[in-house]
C-alpha cells in the first residue's frame, strides 16, 4: 500500500506546559478521502497546518510524497480578483519570481474553471460568488498547481445543503478521476460517511483514534466525541444500502 | 461587454503614459516665466544647434537647465510614490497604508534634517534620509508586532502612527536647538518643494526610482499572491518572508530618495492606487504600472500648479494635502471601500 502521507509521534505545544497536539501516529493512503473530527479547539487546524508545512511539530517526524495544496475556511479575498485571478495563482510555484504567469499557465487556469463548469464566471468578482461556487473555485486553483494532495479546512461549514452535497460530490470525484489524496476537517459525520474512506477522531490533545470509516464512525465513539446522542441508519436507497448518521435531540417537544 | 472592459483596462497604462509624456512637455511651457510653445520650439532647435533662432540667455537657463529637472524630479517623485503606495497596500491588504502612514517618510524626514543640522553634504542628507525611513519601518513592524496584532491589520497603522510622531517630534527638537541656521530652508523642504531642483537631486531620484520601479514592476504578480494573506500565500508555495523584505526595502529605498530630494509630500501614495484601482481593478500586474504613471501626472500637475497659478510657490506638499484630503473622503463615500472585503 502507497501513503501519501506518514506522521510518527506528532506533536506541538507553544509551550512545555500545554500540548496542543501529542504522540499522533498514522497512515494516509495515496488517492484515499481522509476525514479529521473533532470539536474545536481540540487541534485539528493545528493538525492540517502541520500537514502542510506551515507550522514545524515540535516533536515527531512526518513524511509527505506528493505536491500539497490549501482550501482554507471561509475564504475570503482582500481585493476585488476575479475567479480567474484566483485560479491564476495556483500556478505560483511554476512562476519564476520575477516572471508573470505564461499562455500556458492561463489555459491550464480556464481548462480548470470549465472542469468545475465556472468557465462562464471567469471573469466575476471572487467576493460576488456563492459559498459554492467560490469553493469550487479554490479547487480549480488546487488542481492547476497540479497537487497530488488537497487538505480542506471544513470545506461545507458555510455551506446550504445544496452546495454541501456539490463540494462532496467534487472532493469524490477528485479522489476517483485524478487519484488525489484528500484530507479535510468536518463536524458532519455523515459527510465523513459519505465520502472518506478514513478517519481520524481527535477525542483530546494526545487522545485519538484513526481507521476505517466503518470502524471508527460509532455511536458510542462519536458520543464520546461530542457528547451528544447519535443514531446510526441504514438506508435502503434502491437496493444500496447506505450509511449515515445523525444527532439524536430528545425531550424539545414535551 | 466584459471583453471590452478589459481591453480598456489593458490599454490604460499606455493612454496614462502618453497623456504623461504629453505632460511633461507641455508643463515646459508654464512657469513664472510663460514661453508659448513656438517659442519653446525655437529654443530648442537653437540649443540643438538646428537653425538660427534668435533667444535669450534666460530663456536658455529655463528650457535648458530650470524646468527639465524640476519637471523630471516631480514626475519620478510621483512616480515613486504612486508604485510604493500600491505596493504596500497590495503587501499589507489594508487600503489605508501609504509610506508616511507606516513611518517612513517621518523617519526619513528626521534623517535628512538631521544631515543638514550637521552640515553633512547632499549624499550625507540621501544617505541619512535612507537610514531614517528604514529604521522607522523596522520599528513600525516591532512595535506592530510587540502589540500581539497581525502585521497586515490595525495594528500597523497604530504603530506606523506612533513611529511617523515620535521622529516628527524629533524634526521638531533638531529644528528647535539648530544653531546652524538653515531653519527656513529645512522648513520649506519638510513641507514638500520642488523648488532648487537641480541635475544632482535628477540623478538621485531617476536612479532610485527607476531601479525600485523595475524591482516592482517585475515583482506585480507575486504581489497578488502576497495579497492574498501569509497562509493562503505560503499554501501555494510562496516565501512571503524574503518577498516582503525585498519590497519593503525597495520601497524605503525609493521614498526616502524622494524625501531627500523633495520632502514630505504627503496623500500620493494613498489616493493614487485607489484612483488606479477603479480604472484597472485590482490585479498587480495593471495596477502597479497604472499606480506609478497616475502618480507622475498628479505631482507634476501639482507642481505646474504651483509654480504657475499660486503666488510665492505653495509648496507642493501643502497643496497636495488641500486637494488629498477630500478625494480620498470622496473615494471612501463613493465605493464604500469596494474591492476591500475585510
Amino acid at each position: 500500500m502507497e501513503y501519501a502521507i506518514t506522521f510518527s509521534n506528532i506533536g506541538y505545544t507553544y509551550n512545555t506546559q500545554r500540548w496542543i497536539l501529542r504522540n499522533f501516529n498514522g497512515n494516509i493512503v495515496k488517492g484515499d478521502v481522509f476525514a479529521i473530527l473533532g470539536p474545536n479547539g481540540m487541534g485539528k487546524t493545528t493538525f492540517l497546518k502541520i500537514l502542510l508545512g506551515l507550522l514545524k511539530p515540535t516533536e515527531g517526524t512526518i513524511q509527505e510524497h506528493g505536491r500539497m495544496a490549501f482550501v482554507p475556511q471561509l475564504f475570503q479575498v482582500s481585493f476585488d480578483y476575479s475567479a480567474f485571478d484566483m485560479v491564476l495563482m495556483g500556478r505560483a510555484n511554476k512562476v519564476g519570481i520575477f516572471a508573470q504567469p505564461s499562455r500556458s499557465d492561463e489555459e491550464a487556469s480556464m481548462a480548470a474553471l470549465e472542469r468545475f463548469g465556472l468557465a462562464d464566471m471567469a471573469h466575476r468578482p471572487f467576493h460576488e460568488m456563492s459559498g459554492g461556487q467560490r469553493q469550487l473555485v479554490i479547487f480549480a486553483r488546487a488542481l492547476v498547481a497540479e497537487a497530488d494532495i488537497i487538505i480542506l479546512d471544513e470545506p461545507t461549514s458555510a455551506l446550504d445543503l445544496k452546495n454541501q452535497e456539490l463540494i462532496l460530490r467534487w472532493i469524490h470525484k477528485l479522489s476517483r478521476e485524478e487519484g488525489l489524496t484528500i484530507i479535510f476537517t468536518t463536524h458532519h459525520p455523515h459527510h465523513a460517511h459519505a465520502v472518506a474512506k478514513e478517519t481520524l477522531l481527535m477525542f483530546g490533545h494526545d487522545d485519538y483514534i484513526c481507521g476505517k470509516v466503518d470502524d471508527v464512525l460509532t455511536e458510542t465513539n462519536l458520543k464520546r466525541l461530542y457528547g451528544v446522542n447519535l443514531r446510526q441508519i441504514d438506508i435502503d436507497n434502491q437496493g444500496e444500502i447506505l450509511k449515515t448518521i445523525v444527532p439524536v435531540y430528545t425531550g424539545f417537544h414535551r | 461587454m466584459i471583453n471590452s472592459a478589459l481591453f480598456i483596462q489593458k490599454k490604460t497604462p499606455l493612454i496614462l503614459g502618453i497623456l504623461l509624456l504629453s505632460t511633461i512637455i507641455v508643463s515646459l511651457g508654464f512657469g513664472s516665466y510663460p514661453i508659448d510653445y513656438n517659442r519653446i520650439t525655437e529654443i530648442i532647435l537653437h540649443l540643438l544647434g538646428i537653425g538660427d533662432y534668435a533667444v535669450t540667455l534666460k530663456e536658455i537657463a529655463i528650457i535648458e537647465y530650470i524646468r527639465p529637472p524640476r519637471i523630471l524630479v516631480a514626475t519620478l517623485s510621483g512616480i515613486a510614490l504612486g508604485v510604493s503606495g500600491a505596493a504596500l497596500q497590495g503587501m499589507m491588504r489594508n487600503p489605508l497604508v501609504e509610506p508616511n502612514l507606516v513611518g517612513v517618510t517621518g523617519g526619513a524626514a528626521f534623517g535628512g534634517v538631521l544631515a543638514i543640522v550637521i552640515g553633512l553634504a547632499q549624499a550625507g542628507t540621501i544617505l541619512l534620509s535612507f537610514i531614517g525611513g528604514l529604521g522607522a519601518l523596522l520599528s513600525t513592524f516591532t512595535l506592530a508586532k510587540i502589540m500581539n496584532l497581525r502585521s497586515d491589520g490595525i495594528a500597523l497603522i497604530m504603530a506606523g502612527f506612533f513611529v511617523g510622531s515620535f521622529c516628527l517630534a524629533g524634526v521638531g527638537f533638531l529644528e528647535f536647538y539648530d544653531k546652524s541656521g538653515a531653519l527656513p530652508n529645512i522648513v520649506y523642504w519638510l513641507l514638500g518643494t520642488f523648488r532648487g531642483a537641480d541635475f544632482t537631486k535628477l540623478l538621485l531620484i531617476s536612479t532610485t526610482t527607476l531601479i525600485g520601479l523595475t524591482v516592482i514592476i517585475l515583482l506585480r504578480w507575486r504581489i497578488n499572491l502576497l495579497s492574498l494573506g501569509d497562509v493562503d500565500a505560503m499554501a501555494i508555495g510562496i516565501d512571503t518572508r524574503k518577498l516582503r523584505w525585498i519590497i519593503i526595502i525597495i520601497v524605503t529605498f525609493m521614498v526616502s530618495s524622494q524625501v531627500a530630494v523633495s520632502g514630505i509630500i504627503g496623500w500620493v501614495g494613498l489616493i493614487v492606487p485607489h484612483i488606479a484601482r477603479m480604472l484597472v481593478g485590482p490585479d498587480h500586474r495593471l495596477l502597479l504600472p497604472t499606480s506609478a504613471l497616475l502618480g507622475g501626472l498628479f505631482v507634476l500637475g501639482l507642481d505646474t500648479i504651483t509654480r504657475s497659478v499660486t503666488q510665492g510657490e505653495i509648496p507642493v506638499g501643502v497643496l497636495s494635502a488641500f486637494i488629498g484630503t477630500p478625494i480620498v473622503s470622496f473615494i471612501f463615500w463613493k465605493t464604500k471601500t469596494k474591492g476591500w472585503n475585510e
